[in-house]
């Protein structure tokens, strides 16, 4: 506790919902401002879960949309103007509320209890970075009931589709300079916090490694974001004040602005997948009861998928025209991400290798993100080909690919994440059984969503539309059987969850034998309100 | 790299509630929504957003003068400075970034986009008759000729001065540092008044050029890249010339110690930042 000038109200929680413990020092502020107001990095971390999850499930009502709408040709359930705009807000609200804002989530939780620090190095700045969530949310939802609806433009909003849309289309930009803003100080929150908050003796190279995965992240973030906030910029100034960058009569190019989306975008799918990288690291050691294999090489290759991923964007853009010499350039440093990312997968086994295994759902989460992971990791090798992705760019393949990366890597890292660590977060286990459920439904529903989609697209399906040939029919219908199987497997997810902060079994404070990090080793379950406000005492 | 630990004395200061970033977000929520209807010429629109600037600037003045009063009432410890040290830092950083986008765009333009429309086939098939030369408002431009920007009239008068403003705020550091109060805040003063300066030769260049040379921010590819890039430069000088006010005033009512003064050596830090973004601009889209 550091002084005596704290404004706000000081006593226990009146909330039966998280559990107490006997801390003499554990005050909570009650009522609405313990939320509005909060400078708790454990509060404001629960709120960043509740919120991915719930655009979790509102992205997930629109792809079951476009998923009904594919389940037999022809034009059946939507307009296609309205299916344009779910497939557009589908991709924004699933990547920039739904998995983006679960790993700051996770960050906020676990980084100060897995360093030793007292909070958030900025903890005012980490709520408003949460509550610049929310507006943004409302302005993506209010796009839809713009004049002329939802912007059908795509995720990636690509000119000179955007120049010409309407007033949803502003709405969208300033949802995506509002993120863009939330990102970029949750990002400078997590680096100071990791630079300087460290407890004595937390050197770099002892941190939990999703620690190092979030730093390499933020700074993604950081570099990144803006250049998104520019491209939009650009984008909004040419709709209303007249400027020319992506209108070629006035000597601009649409294609700059793919440049400068896909400058942001490939960093981008790393700063979803290096958190997820994190947590698995995490998890992998604990039920192998065998400390990460490699621990030194995993920080190197994280950081140079971390560069390299500066140097590759035109690989979205190999069929825009460009020079051969380019294209190789960039087909080249493509498939050499392939090499730090293969030590991650290979570290990964390894440590896996003569441990003695359990598979608890935690561990089940990460083995499936390991094979879908890799999966997807493969078909990114073949999209990187220029060739072959001269055929297949903008069909379902591409499709595919990112849906094993991004669900069956990054949500199912997220899954992994939330029942290891529930126990410390709530003091209370889920229940095992419906957990395992959880990831077997999971599992399966995943693959026969979007693995028949690699067939799709190798057979000329083109993503991003309502209506199709009729020798697609089959695997559409099996998608979107796949797709309604997966979407009501996580209301279960949803059910576990809330029966185990509502009555789970008590958890030990170190429930995983093989977990090793501070919050594990030295804080009881549920961790208290306030951990470490004066530094542990580390060898 | 290794950090100290120099503040084991006293503990991190972690702030209780607060209500300033909710007010922040209502605020953002205000501007967004406010921004896209008035862009549309919807009602409600100019209300939305004038309250959201309203509520934008009691946020900032609120919050702002909440960690200049605990920064005075000695909360914080050094390794809370330090922390403030690589926010800053890395909220430049960001900023850089930003203005990467659009040094990129006119990059882009200048070397690819412009010199191909003006390509053989080009001339051919689309375009009959287009250079593709810098500066240029595009093959398709119908608003008349326009005068490009010179470098050696006031642009390079304004160099001069943003220069000359990075050293009169490192005199004022040096005030700071051996508790010279009057040094400082002269060095602010100086500091402020060539930013102001700076500010009003830039308003009367963009005024000259709507009037006389026909150069708006719709002449094509020159008028966009030039138009955007020192209109958020000049942006970030009028940003960086009310935080001056801010620690001058500060510094007037006695606040920093040689100790203890992030407070004025963030915003030094932004305002060289400024410098070099300008000195870049000059090179870039001035001269060449
Ligand atoms: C070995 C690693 C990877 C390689 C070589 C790779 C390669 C590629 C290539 C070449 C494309 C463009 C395909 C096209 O549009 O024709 C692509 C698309 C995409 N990738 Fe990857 N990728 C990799 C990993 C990832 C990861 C980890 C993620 C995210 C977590 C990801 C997310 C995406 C997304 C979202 C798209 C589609 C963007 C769009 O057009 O909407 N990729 N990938
Ligand atoms: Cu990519």
């Amino acid at each position: 506790m550091s002084t005596a000038t704290h404004d706000h109200a000081h006593g226990h929680s009146q909330d039966g919902g998280h559990a107490h413990d006997d801390h003499a020092h554990d005050h909570k502020p009650y009522g609405m401002m313990r939320w509005l107001g909060s400078t708790n990095h454990k509060d404001i971390g629960t709120m960043y879960l509740w919120f991915s999850f719930s655009m979790f499930l509102v992205g997930g009502v629109m792809a079951l949309i476009i998923r009904a709408e594919l389940f037999q040709p022809g034009l059946q359930i939507v307009r296609p103007e309205f299916f344009n705009s779910m497939t557009t807000y589908h991709g924004l609200i699933m990547v920039f509320g739904a998995i983006m804002p679960a790993f700051v989530g996770f960050a906020n939780w676990l980084i100060p209890m897995q360093i030793g620090a007292p909070d958030m190095a900025f903890p005012r700045m980490n709520n408003l970075s949460f509550w610049l969530l929310p507006p943004a949310a409302m302005l993506l939802i209010a796009a839809q009931f713009a004049p002329g609806g939802g912007a059908g433009v795509g995720w990636t909003m690509y000119a000179p589709l955007t120049t010409q849309a309407g007033p949803a289309m502003d709405l969208t930009i300033f949802a995506v300079h509002i993120l863009g803003m939330s990102s970029i100080m949750g990002s400078i929150n997590i680096i100071t916090t990791v630079l300087n908050m460290r407890a004595p003796g937390m050197t770099l190279m002892k941190m939990p490694l999703f620690c190092w995965t979030w730093l390499i992240t933020a700074y993604l973030l950081v570099a990144s974001m803006p250049v998104l906030a520019g491209a939009v910029t650009m984008t909004l100034t040419d709709r209303h004040f007249g400027t020319n960058f992506f209108n070629a009569a006035g000597g601009g190019d649409p294609v700059l602005y793919q440049h400068i989306f896909w400058f942001f975008g490939h960093p981008e799918v790393y700063i979803i997948a290096i958190p997820a990288f994190g947590v698995v690291s995490q998890v992998i050691p604990a039920f192998s009861r065998k400390p990460l294999f490699g621990y030194a090489s995993m920080v190197y290759a994280t950081a140079s998928i971390a560069i390299l991923s500066f140097m590759v964007w035109a690989h979205h853009m190999y069929t825009v025209g460009m020079p051969v010499e380019t294209q190789l350039y960039f087909m080249y440093a493509t498939t050499l991400i392939a090499i730090p990312t293969g030590v991650k997968v290979f570290n990964w086994v390894a440590t896996m290798w003569k441990g003695s295994l359990t598979f608890e759902t935690p561990m089940l989460f990460a083995l499936g993100f390991l094979f879908l992971f890799s999966l997807g990791g493969f078909t990114g090798l073949v999209l990187s080909i220029t060739p072959v992705d001269v055929q297949i760019h903008d069909t379902y393949y591409v499709v595919a690919h990112f849906h094993y990366v991004m669900v069956a890597g990054a949500l199912f890292s997220a899954f992994a994440g939330i029942y290891f660590w529930l126990p410390k977060w709530t003091g209370r286990m889920y229940n095992e059984t419906l957990g395992k459920w959880h990831f077997w439904l999971s599992l399966i529903f995943f693959n026969v969503t979007f693995f028949v989609q690699h067939f799709l697209g190798l057979a000329g399906m083109p993503r991003r539309v309502p209506d199709y040939a009729l020798q697609f029919a089959e695997f559409n219908a099996i998608s979107t059987i796949g797709a309604f199987g997966f979407g009501i497997s996580q209301l279960l997810f949803l059910y576990v969850v809330v029966k185990c902060i509502t009555g789970g079994e008590k958890a030990e404070q170190k429930q995983w034998e093989g977990a090793d990090s501070l919050e594990w080793t030295h804080l009881p379950s549920p961790a208290p309100y306030h951990s470490f406000s004066t530094p542990p005492a580390l060898k | 790299m290794s950090t100290q630990h120099t503040a084991t004395s006293d503990n991190y200061y972690v702030p209780g509630l607060s209500h300033w970033p909710i007010t922040a977000s209502v605020a953002m929520a205000l501007l967004g929504f406010g921004a896209a209807f008035s862009m549309n010429n919807m009602t409600g629109g100019n209300l939305l957003l004038i309250l959201g600037f309203i509520v934008l600037f009691v946020m900032f003045a609120g919050w702002f003068s909440t960690v200049a009063h605990e920064s005075e009432g000695g909360m914080y410890n050094r390794q809370v400075g330090m922390s403030f040290r690589w926010g800053m830092s890395w909220f430049i950083f960001s900023e850089v970034m930003f203005f990467a986008a659009f040094f990129g765009a006119l990059g882009y333009m200048r070397l690819y986009s412009v010199p191909d429309l003006g390509s053989i086939e080009h001339q051919q098939l689309l375009w009959p008759g287009f250079k593709g030369d810098w500066p240029t408002a595009g093959p398709h431009f119908k608003a008349g000729d326009f005068t490009p920007m010179g470098a050696w009239g006031i642009p390079a008068l304004n160099t001069a001065l943003l220069l000359t403003s990075g050293v009169t705020i490192t005199i004022a550091h040096w005030g700071l540092l051996k508790k010279n109060r009057a040094q400082l805040i002269w060095g602010l003063a100086a500091t402020i008044a060539l930013g102001m300066i700076f500010l009003g030769f830039q308003i009367y260049e963009y005024s000259h050029a709507y009037s006389a040379m026909n150069l708006k921010l719709t002449s094509g590819a020159y008028g966009s890249t030039f138009f955007m890039l020192t209109g958020f430069h000049g942006f970030h000088v009028t940003v960086g010339t009310i935080m001056l006010w801010v620690i001058l005033f500060r510094s007037v009512a006695g606040h920093f110690t040689p100790e203890n003064h992030f407070g004025f050596e963030g915003v030094a830090w932004y305002w060289h930042f400024v410098d070099v973004v300008w000195v870049l601009l000059f090179v870039l889209v001035y001269i060449l």
